[in-house]
């Protein structure tokens, strides 16, 4: 079937076979290679992908599902101010070591901010528990979504 | 937070907060990983792997597969035209199987195809007929004479010994002897990148891979006298790895001759990437070990004598083996001063996953058993912890188990007192005892240390290579041999050029490895590439200064000695004038200067006498300590790691935010290591195959983590920097295991401390496999 849906805020209409993963759509035919697999079974969170502004698995989700909805992938967070904060802050807390799992952290560190733009440690915690990282021992990923939050804060009551 | 205990040398960019240089392209979703790489026309490479951990081959039929629709090769080991196997020792590992399997990963034939799911189809109709052999599980009873063997020439891989003193005299000597066995389980490197290769037949008859390559030279060297060509027909590109921990070595070899067996055969590119099953079906674990410990002490706690029996679980597969138990062969008495020793390490083939390199090499296992050991012999003695490791550590002038005076400051127990008064660990050890009693959540601390030879020692010879090109505009490019595998080493390199130039570090680009770029700069691991790259930078950069001081100084009108190259300008401090090093570096060229350079460094000389077990093992040493407080829940037996203090000597930090990162890191994976991880085999089958069941530490698991950084420069290192990636951890297990004793009162002596062993003292795992691996094992 012919699937239309929207990416990175821009539309897309594309044949999806049935079967189809999103994370193969994404990787092998849009090229956008940004989303990584590390397990292709949910554990590993490196594929997350926003979905509707909810953190999802993509190697979980088939294709045919994101049948108009809005999906957002770490290619497309340059245009979402959001994003972008959570982007620079894991620059700026040095968050980042291999950056395996960086893609589908920044995703779930946005998704997280969404929704509670100030969470405490422990909220943070919880909510990236779904993605492992085998570098950084998480310690910098935190300071960086607190970081985050500071700037979405601090831009929103500057306005 | 990262503590300082320093001198006060001023630097302008060496440790310094510094941005990653590779922080942007990673959090963009440009940095281009092993599976990111596809060429027009590729074909999809698949392993058909092996049905029995221990069989032998008596056909393989491949005529099905080969007329699958869309199958462009099948190829076995008869399509192989150079040699068969390979490794750095002993060369048993197999390509493909010739006549015999002997684990689970292995490979008995390769198929390429015009997509992934016809190229996995085919590998399913490859027929393989086996008459299966007995299975060698364990390595203490592989070498027993009555065990069934691997190999004719028996399982023994390899033996190390170290022989110090009367061990006899020692234990007469001695109020107390006691006797320990400690265990450690087989665990997975899980590094969240699974391994993938592009191979490329290339113009000249030969072959470019680009893909999860962390040692290029060593894989190189395996692919030229796999595929019979030179070296120099042979490329190897490292695209950004993501994670290794010493993981992307013999299995890439493997898999880089597999992709270009296939690539050449079909003179089309291939491309081969492993699932996660597939990555922990046929990459190499860490060694399980096997450790008794026969020790004897005065009355007052003095270390007498040790004696020490090592069984290493190697595999079917020599690989690293002979060195990660060298390693241990030479640490194995702990940091400790010990009169009389004799130990003995024995790696011993198996049918279980082969074992090689993995962060702290042969580390991790002795300093369970050494730091474990030490609480119990407090205990006995009636000392404390922090109180015996003191009246027995190793200090300046010490000499260590092989005989190596410690000529050097010796800072040990400078990082255990640290941690401990940082933690008021005397106090909070007596009162948990008193306070635990009747409690349901105990509470319990623990420390541990260790010292650490760096770089490869007498391992093998020791030299790095740094390219340094200046380019006219003043930005400048450097590459080297040695690969930034996540831990950092892009930005540290760049750091050290930087400081040297007097450059930014954003004027810097650093690139990825390439073989045609820069000679053999041996592997990257041992903690070695900032001290071994970090020194060749430093040879490369003064070259170049010598060459282009001249010019700058004539510009500028004015001596030499008064030139100051600092934030991309230089300055005379006479004549108070600046000039840009794009300006420098232009007059340079239209000079005819050059602004390459090619710096080089070979490591100071080690010795090693293998009969004896004694030498100079090591060019120097690092130290570190570590504390762990821990809540144990004593109706589940779940441990809670609650808080964590690491202090390390990494003699100067020449990158605070990448030390930083290495030492949370690890503590991370040594708290993995020490509760959760284990890769079970049952009678050389493996029991799991992803992360579902393989538990590595989630953000929920880590504690706030205390990092101490001591800086005792060394007098070789670049700037006095040794080393941190692997002592970073290395010291979280026996920790933790030594604050759940403090709460329980119970020793483990076995990892990981999982629920049942914390709350029962034994494992009660199953023996069965379970979920998708047992459905996929009926299948067959």
């Amino acid at each position: 079937m012919i699937i239309k849906f929207k990416l990175n805020g821009k539309n897309v209409a594309i044949e999806a076979p049935g079967g189809e993963r999103l994370i193969d759509l994404l990787r092998e035919r849009l090229n956008l290679v940004g989303t990584k697999e590390g397990c292709g079974k949910g554990e590993c969170g490196a594929c997350t992908v926003l979905l509707d502004n909810k953190p999802v698995c993509s190697c979980l989700i088939l294709a045919a599902q994101v049948n108009g909805r809005n999906v957002m992938t770490i290619e497309g967070v340059e245009s979402d101010a959001r994003l972008r904060a959570v982007q620079e802050a894991f620059v700026e807390a040095g968050s980042v070591q291999c950056g395996f799992c960086t893609p589908g952290m920044i995703l779930s560190a946005a998704a997280l901010l969404r929704a509670n733009p100030k969470p405490s440690r422990d909220e943070i915690k919880r909510a990236l528990s779904g993605n492992l990282c085998r570098c950084t021992g998480y310690e910098k990923i935190f300071d960086a979504v607190e970081l985050a939050s500071h700037k979405i804060m601090k831009k929103a009551a500057s306005k | 937070m990262a503590d300082y205990q320093s001198d006060d040398k001023c630097f302008n960019v060496v440790g310094s907060r510094v941005i990653r240089v590779d922080a942007v392209d990673k959090v963009t979703g440009r940095a281009k990983y092993g599976a990111d790489y596809n060429a027009l026309g590729q074909l999809y490479g698949v392993s058909k792997y092996a049905d029995y951990p221990h069989a032998k081959i008596k056909s393989i039929n491949i005529a099905k597969a080969k007329s699958l629709d869309g199958v462009r090769a099948v190829l076995t080991h008869e399509n192989i035209p150079g040699e068969k196997s390979f490794g750095a020792i002993t060369a048993n590992q197999m390509v493909m199987c010739t006549d015999t399997v002997r684990f689970m990963g292995d490979v008995v034939a390769i198929v390429a195809a015009e997509s992934q799911e016809i190229a996995e189809k085919a590998a399913d109709l490859i027929e393989v007929d086996y008459d299966e052999l007995p299975v060698v599980s364990d390595p203490e009873q592989a070498l027993a004479d009555e065990s069934p063997r691997l190999y004719e020439t028996g399982n023994l891989c390899f033996h190390h010994k170290v022989r110090k003193g009367d061990i006899e005299k020692g234990f007469a000597h001695s109020d107390i002897v006691v006797e320990r066995d400690y265990s450690t389980q087989r665990i997975e490197h899980s590094y969240l990148e699974p391994e993938a290769v592009l191979a490329e037949p290339g113009e000249n008859g030969g072959i470019t891979i680009v893909g999860t390559l962390q040692n290029l030279y060593n894989i190189r060297r395996v692919v030229a006298r796999v595929l019979n060509l030179p070296l120099n027909r042979i490329r190897l590109i490292q695209a950004t790895l993501g994670g290794s921990f010493g993981g992307k070595d013999e299995v890439m070899s493997s898999i880089c001759c597999r992709a270009a067996l296939l690539a050449m055969t079909c003179g089309r590119p291939v491309k081969m990437t492993n699932s996660r099953e597939q990555s922990m079906r046929e990459s190499y674990k860490r060694h399980p070990y096997k450790m008794k410990y026969k020790v004897g002490l005065s009355k007052d706690g003095i270390l007498q004598a040790m004696e020490i029996k090592v069984y290493a679980d190697a595999g079917p597969y020599s690989a690293m083996s002979p060195f990660v138990t060298w390693r241990s062969v030479v640490q194995a008495t702990g940091p400790y001063i010990v009169p009389n020793v004799k130990t003995d390490i024995y790696a011993a083939y198996t049918n279980n996953c082969y074992t090689s390199a993995m962060r702290g090499f042969g580390s991790p296992q002795i300093c369970f058993a050494t730091e474990s050991l030490m609480d119990e012999l407090a205990e006995l003695v009636g000392l404390d912890p922090l109180e015996i490791r003191l009246k027995n550590i190793l200090t300046d002038g010490s000499t260590t188990a092989t005989g190596q005076t410690l000529n050097h400051k010796v800072s040990v127990g400078e990082a255990l007192n640290i941690v401990s008064k940082k933690a008021d660990f005397k106090a909070r050890w007596q009162e948990n005892r008193r306070q635990n009693i009747n409690q349901v959540i105990k509470k319990g601390i623990g420390l541990s240390c260790s010292y650490r030879g760096v770089s490869l020692g007498a391992e093998g010879t020791d030299a790095a290579g740094v390219g340094i090109s200046i380019q006219t505009d003043g930005s400048v490019v450097v590459y080297t041999g040695l690969v930034d595998m996540g831990q950092g080493a892009a930005t540290t390199i760049s750091i050290v050029v930087a400081e040297e130039l007097g450059v930014t570090v954003d004027r810097i680009r650093f690139l990825n490895a390439d073989t045609t770029a820069i000679p053999d700069s041996g592997p990257t691991v041992a903690s070695r590439t900032s001290f071994m790259a970090g020194n060749a930078a430093k040879n490369g950069c003064a070259e170049l200064l010598k060459r282009i001081k001249p010019v700058a100084a004539e510009i500028l009108s004015c001596p030499e000695s008064s030139l100051e190259f600092k934030d991309n300008k230089i300055s005379s401090r006479v004549t108070n004038k600046n000039l840009d090093y794009g300006e420098l570096a232009a007059a340079c060229f239209r000079k005819g200067i050059s602004l390459f350079s090619h710096g080089w460094y070979k490591g100071p000389t080690t010795t090693w006498d293998e009969h004896t077990g004694q030498g100079d093992a090591y060019f120097t040493f690092v130290y570190a300590a570590n504390l762990a407080e821990v809540e144990v829940d004593t109706v589940t037996g779940q441990v809670k790691v609650t808080r964590f203090i690491s202090s390390h000597d990494l003699g100067r930090t020449l990158n605070l935010n990448g030390a930083k990162g290495q030492v949370y890191g690890g503590v991370a994976m040594g708290l993995g290591y020490a509760l959760f991880e284990e890769y079970g085999q049952d009678d050389g089958r493996p029991l799991l195959e992803n992360f579902d069941e393989y538990l590595l530490a989630t953000s929920c698991d880590v504690p706030e983590i205390d990092v101490i950084f001591i800086e005792n420069p060394d007098l070789l290192g670049p700037h006095g920097a040794k080393s941190l990636g692997e002592p970073a951890c290395e010291l979280a297990a026996p920790a933790i295991a030594n604050a759940i004793t403090n709460a329980t009162g119970l020793r483990v002596r076995e990892l990981p401390l999982t629920l049942e062993r914390v709350l029962l003292g034994k494992a009660l795992s199953r023996k069965e496999t379970r979920g998708s691996l047992k459905a996929r094992s009926r299948k067959q």
